[in-house]
């Protein structure tokens, strides 16, 4: 089989692409084939992806430079906007607000939901075992029908979950 | 145990049994931890890499689960034996290339591994042999747990597990199953099934890993996202469509053997009777030829050979599996010559 850009070299590398749900393949030479993945990681590199996908409906290369540095192993947002990697865990608390639509549009949610280590800071399991024993009694309130309950400790979670993310 | 010894036995996972293992070659769930507050490998100084690798050897040398595991620094090993270990799904690419600071961790018969120090300063995997998704998170959780247990995670109560890579955070897991799926290949429906598969937010990759063509038929599912459903809802989620792709890959092989048997059983005997009379073979040719000869076995077509056989060739017939059992470096030429005989030597008709 020839390659389908060249038609001169032998196809070795076979291509498949999605687009809309269409499937189409290609078959192309070696040489073809690495001109036609450079284009590809210039149109879908994650780095790019990412960034496209943190200033969604935006133009990537107008993007106002963000100066925001992490105070742990000091980061440049716009270093993680261009290679798509954070330097240390501190990174998500220096760039809280930013990444919280990003992880929203990656993952469709912005709570973790499942395990938890077992050796977490004493502070933090406090906070948390707090959270979680207010929400069983929101459960608990909405049951039996005690909506004025209710909604005193709805407040109350929404207040320690604003402090958490402080 | 020494690297050497991997040679004489495969993976757990290659064993060809367990639940729906005509269709399912493996199951496998990945984790990726970090340490808190340290640099994660990409922003990490030699010395920090150093350091983090040497908290975790020593952690992990005090856990029930580690106990034989063979540790190898990255750095030390020549360029054959960490190709020998891509290989056998053990390490990624990225992990070979930069090796300074990084290691792999190994139990008995490879069901569990970590690497340390590639994109997350831990990513823990364990693989089972076929379709067990659920007693393979048993074993990641039961093994995370443990590390964390002495070890301070990356946490946050919000985000859950944070990682380099924005796209893992959360429960920092995949869940992946790799399929046989020489039948809806075949029949062309394949394309379809892939097609679904994505829209569903699963993503779809080839035998020899992440970014390549599948190969031989194989295609493996895990999951995309990584926050906002537990890790049972997960694995429940991955289940559920793992079912319905082996129910249509059933269902396209009985309509094979409706339509065309003796075409069916001529393609199957063809391809078995190539493997055992060649001498000299590509690794493609192989693996198209194994993959028939396999749904052979499945298909009750081929009764003198077995399915862990034909499982561990598709491992055994790359190139650097070649140049250990030889024992030397071997050109692209000379692989083909031993491949075809290695081939002969384990489906040997007789």
């Amino acid at each position: 089989m020839l390659c389908d850009i060249c038609g001169k070299k032998k196809a070795t590398v076979h291509l498949t692409e999605i687009v809309d749900e269409q499937m189409s393949e290609m078959h192309l030479c070696e040489e073809c084939a690495r001109e036609k993945s450079v284009q590809m990681e210039q149109q879908f590199g994650l780095a790019d992806l990412l960034a496209g996908l943190s200033d969604f409906g935006k133009q990537v290369k107008n993007v106002p430079k963000v100066n925001i540095k992490c105070s742990n192993c000091g980061l440049n947002y716009d270093d993680f906007r261009k290679f798509g990697r954070l330097g240390c865990s501190l990174c998500y608390e220096s760039f809280k607000a930013h990444l919280a639509s990003l992880l929203k549009k990656i993952h469709g949610s912005d709570r973790h939901v499942g395990k938890t280590p077992v050796k977490i800071p004493h502070a933090e399991r406090m906070k948390m075992d707090d959270l979680q024993e207010l929400k069983n009694q929101l459960q608990h309130a909405i049951q039996v029908e005690d909506f004025e309950l209710a909604a005193r400790l709805r407040d109350q979670i929404r207040e320690l979950e604003k402090k958490e993310e402080q | 145990m020494t690297i050497d010894d991997f040679i004489k036995n495969t993976g757990q996972w290659l064993k060809g049994t367990g639940e729906h293992s005509n269709i399912v070659m493996s199951s496998r769930v990945r984790l990726a931890r970090n340490l808190a507050k340290r640099p994660f490998p990409n922003k990490a100084r030699k010395k920090d890499l150093e350091e983090i690798l040497s908290t975790v050897h020593e952690t992990v040398n005090e856990i029930e689960h580690f106990k034989d595991s063979i540790f190898l620094k990255i750095s030390e090993l020549d360029n054959i034996d960490k190709q020998f270990l891509i290989e056998r799904h053990l390490m990624s690419h990225e992990h070979a290339a930069n090796p300074d600071g990084k290691a792999l961790v190994v139990s008995p018969e490879e069901v569990l591994s970590v690497m340390i120090n590639e994109e997350d300063h831990l990513r823990i995997q364990v693989m089972q042999s076929g379709f067990n998704l659920d007693e393979t998170w048993r074993i990641a959780d039961s093994v995370d747990d443990a590390l964390s247990s002495k070890l301070d995670f990356a946490y946050s109560i919000q985000w859950g597990y944070l990682t380099a890579c924005p796209t893992n955070t959360g429960t920092a897991m995949r869940g992946s199953v790799m399929l046989h799926l020489p039948a809806l290949v075949t029949t062309k429906q394949i394309n379809k099934v892939l097609a679904a598969i994505s829209k569903l937010n699963f993503a779809s990759r080839g035998f020899y890993g992440e970014g390549t063509q599948a190969s031989g038929n194989f295609y493996q599912i895990s999951n995309q996202v990584s926050m906002g459903h537990s890790e049972q809802e997960v694995i429940q989620n991955i289940n559920g469509l793992i079912r319905q792709v082996i129910e249509q890959e059933e269902q396209a092989r009985q309509a094979l053997l409706l339509q065309n048997k003796p075409m069916l059983e001529d393609k199957i005997f063809r391809s078995c009777g190539l493997l055992r009379n060649a001498h000299i073979i590509s690794s493609q040719e192989t693996v198209e030829l194994l993959s028939m000869v396999r749904l052979g076995v499945d298909l009750g077509i081929i009764k003198d050979v077995d399915r862990k056989t034909i499982n561990e060739l598709f491992i055994m017939i790359q190139p650097a599996h070649l140049q250990k059992i030889e024992g030397k470096k071997l050109t692209a030429t000379e692989r083909d010559t031993k491949r075809a005989a290695l081939i002969r030597q384990k489906i040997d008709g007789g």
